[in-house]
């Protein structure tokens, strides 16, 4: 089971300069189920595959509301994504009892990457196994960032973590030049494509399955948000009207007239090979 | 003593109170709840400011007066506030108002030894959809009403209120009763009442007047639609809605 | 409160030490208790600044303070400033005690250090600033070991003018015109007048010659106050505080007075 001699813990570096435990940690990221943010000049977004571990079970909840201006989706050990939000809960509650202000969104990420380090570098410690992609506005407007287990954070304008996040990313990285002036609905689209590509074969986006979380102004299709455009998620029916303006998906290579047969019964469009060889061990709960 | 010695033994120690003044108003209906108070906050003879509001919003369908000493007041409602967004973060929906009466009466009798100084009283629309009162002393000690009054001129409104409300030495013609509820433009009426009647007797109440009113869901606002210096804060259509009434009230 | 910092915070006594005359050391003090926990804590300011004042006007704020700082009934430090600016939005003025104030000056500095060096192109405003110290000066409250002061802090923010007060027990408030200490009941009804119906009406000359007038009666007539003072404007441009001004003032009346003081008749 052991990869080598040098993973047993975190505080020794391989001979390679690698912390395996570290890397260990960000593969259960890539266990949990995909998650993808993007953002416009007006929006940030985020979309996630809730997973359900089986006809009698709910779907596991994905994403979380920290703030009136910030909120995350999770890719990973749900319970260590329960004790960093509430860590990111506290960090903005904190500053708005202090100084009266929503917490700048990239300290608030910065302050959980700097909580990761820490357990990348002291004895006894395992790093958190989950990955977060945060989303807020503030007054340099709305914002895209990646969280991960190694305490590195950056900031994006389109990303995706979680199973098969590969063939969501190469859509992304694709189309994400034509993101920054997309309008809601259209950004929502693009996340829904994107998202789509982690599907399995033969499984579909549906309205129990996808979670949508939004900042900034509302939508066409958004009743009830309050001017200052803050985190809502959406879920369950609200979402179908999204859904239903998915183009049928195309797949390279191949006729014009197998594409519009209709996206259900389309074969997978495959990851760059080689870059997910590791999906096999991606347990799917569906 | 003029030579610098004293005649008692003397103890003046930091008091960490103040009194700020201002009255604050709640009085419930069926389905409303309307919940007011002045804007003047002064320390003895001297007017600190015309406008610091003493009523807060604290969910659709909740709103909180605080009267007393203004330093506790704020801390404590923005303590309120803190605790209500943690309740939402743990449940996806607001805290129902008996829950919010609970909880305050929790967070004030922490304090028992050492008390915010604030007299509250929570107003809004309960589960069922009725209008409802809360009214607390300053440990917690708290009770649903139809109506209240606190602060300054506690002592010339709320016999005027037991009268209008509770139709105190009131008796009805022969073969009546008393209303059990009065509509909602009678009760602006004697907030406002009150409020101006406070204003000219008490030194410390004055300059304006904010009313909140918290309306049940699918109740009409016909009858505020005559209402001058009206803003609605409501934010979710298809529920209870809430507005606001700002008026001056006089500054001497 | 009244215009003897030595009283803030403290049950009214209109008997006790009327007018302030009383010498600091025959002044008592609790140590027993004190000192038995073996902490000594602030029972009464010690150094003091009087009155602060301030005004909002068309193009921001403007603060004035005299550069007095007195111990008990004597002038003590007669070259000291009670504004200071903090960020490049913000001014605060201080009342009381003036050791407290240094310690509030350098919290400040520390916060506004810390808020340059996270680079992220965010900063404190003179709404998160006062917000900060009504925090702070609740929570010392609430320790039973204020900080000894009555503080005024103002600026600008996104465009709008921001002018408040908050002092030793956490108490806060807002408005057009504001003044701490004796300046509250002498000079605040002069600046209301001037100030308070319309603030967009006032140029900054204008929003000067007030604070000045103000500053001259408050020499007149406050014991504990000083001819020389500054002012510090906040604009859109940034904070400026000037260099120490003289009042021009007039004693020809004084020969004038009889029934105390060296004519009895």
């Amino acid at each position: 089971m052991f990869r080598n001699t040098y993973d047993s813990d975190n505080v020794v570096f391989s001979p390679q300069g690698r912390l395996h435990q570290v890397e260990y940690a960000s593969e259960a990221v890539k266990q949990g189920s995909a998650v993808v943010g993007l953002r416009s000049k007006t929006h940030s977004i985020l979309l996630a595959l809730k997973r359900s571990l089986g006809e009698l079970a709910a779907y596991q909840q994905k994403m979380y509301r920290i703030d009136d201006h910030v909120g995350i989706a999770i890719a990973g050990l749900t319970s260590d994504a329960r004790v960093l939000s509430n860590f990111m809960r506290q960090q903005a509650m904190g500053s708005r009892m202090q100084f009266n202000r929503p917490i700048p969104v990239n300290r608030l990420v910065s302050s959980i990457a700097d909580k990761a380090q820490v357990n990348t570098q002291e004895y006894g410690r395992r790093p958190y196994g989950v990955g977060f992609l945060v989303i807020g506005q503030d007054k340099n407007g709305p914002h895209l960032y990646e969280f991960s287990p190694s305490g590195n954070s950056y900031e994006y304008f389109a990303m995706s973590i979680g199973a098969r996040s590969q063939s969501a990313k190469t859509y992304l990285e694709k189309n994400y030049e034509s993101f920054a002036d997309c309008n809601l609905e259209d950004l929502i689209r693009h996340g829904l494509h994107a998202l789509r590509e982690t599907l399995q074969q033969d499984k579909e986006l549906t309205v129990s399955n996808t979670t949508i979380g939004i900042v900034g102004p509302a939508g066409a299709h958004e009743r009830d948000v309050p001017p200052a455009g803050g985190f809502r998620i959406l879920e369950g029916e609200p979402i179908q009207v999204y859904l239903s303006t998915m183009q049928p998906k195309r797949v390279h290579d191949e006729p014009a007239e197998a594409a519009e047969t209709g996206a259900a019964d389309q074969p997978e469009e495959g990851a760059a090979p080689g870059a997910e060889a590791v999906d096999e061990d991606v347990q799917m709960g569906e | 003593m003029p030579d610098g010695s004293f005649e008692r033994p003397q103890q003046r120690q930091f008091n960490p109170y103040s009194e700020n003044g201002g009255t604050i108003l709640a009085i419930a209906g069926a389905d409303f709840s309307v919940i007011a108070g002045d804007t003047r906050q002064s320390e003895g003879y001297s007017i600190q400011t015309r406008y610091a509001p003493k009523v807060f919003r604290l969910t659709e369908r909740a709103v909180l007066a605080v009267n007393g000493f203004a330093a506790d007041g704020n801390m404590f409602v923005k303590k309120v506030k803190q605790r209500l967004e943690w309740y939402r973060h743990a449940h996806a929906k607001d805290m129902p108002l008996r829950a919010i009466a609970r909880l305050i009466q929790t967070m004030l009798y922490a304090q028992r030894f050492f008390p915010y100084y604030v007299y509250n009283i929570l107003g809004g629309i309960e589960e069922d959809g009725t209008g409802a009162v809360y009214s607390f002393d300053p440990v917690g000690s708290y009770e649903r009403e139809a109506c209240r009054a606190a602060g300054a001129a506690q002592s010339l409104v709320q016999p005027f209120l037991d009268n209008q409300i509770y139709f105190k030495n009131q008796t009805p013609a022969p073969g009546t009763n008393h209303p059990t509820h009065l509509p909602l433009p009678d009760v602006l009426s004697i907030v406002i009442d009150s409020f101006t009647s406070a204003t000219e007797r008490h030194i410390e109440v004055g300059d304006g007047l904010e009313i909140y009113v918290v309306l049940a869901k699918g109740r009409s606002t016909q009858e505020l639609a005559s209402i001058g210096g009206l803003q609605e804060l409501t934010t979710r259509a298809e529920g209870d809605r809430m507005f606001v009434v700002r008026r001056d009230l006089k500054k001497d | 409160m009244d215009h003897f910092p030595t009283n803030w915070g403290r049950p009214r006594d209109e008997l006790y030490d009327q007018y302030n005359t009383f010498p600091l050391h025959q002044r008592p003090a609790n140590h027993t208790e004190t000192f038995s926990g073996g902490v000594q804590r602030t029972q009464q300011p010690i150094v003091t600044g009087t009155s602060v004042l301030a005004i909002q006007y068309k193009d921001g704020i403007m603060m004035a303070a005299d550069n007095l700082a007195s111990y008990g009934s004597l002038a003590r430090f007669k070259d000291i400033t009670r504004l200071h600016a903090v960020g490049d939005s913000t001014v605060i003025g201080a009342s009381g005690d003036m050791s407290d104030f240094q310690y509030i000056q350098r919290v400040l500095d520390d916060i506004i250090t810390d808020e340059f060096t996270a680079g992220d192109g965010n900063s404190l405003g003179p709404a998160e600033i006062h917000e900060f110290l009504a925090r702070r000066m609740y929570a010392r409250r609430s320790k039973m070991n204020p900080l000894w002061n009555a503080l005024l802090v103002g600026g600008i923010q996104n465009g709008k003018r921001f002018l408040a007060f908050v002092d030793l027990l956490g108490t806060t408030y807002t408005a057009p015109s504001l003044a701490t200490g004796y300046g509250a009941h002498i000079a605040l009804p002069i600046l209301r007048e001037a100030v308070d119906p319309n603030p967009d009406a006032i140029t900054e000359d204008a929003a000067r010659e007030i604070l000045r007038n103000c500053m001259r009666v408050l020499f007149y007539r406050d014991a504990r106050s000083l001819d020389k003072y500054q002012i510090a404007t906040v604009t859109e441009a940034g904070v400026s505080i000037s260099d120490t001004q003289k009042l021009d003032t007039n004693w020809d009346f004084a020969d004038k007075i009889r029934g105390y003081g060296a004519q009895t008749q």
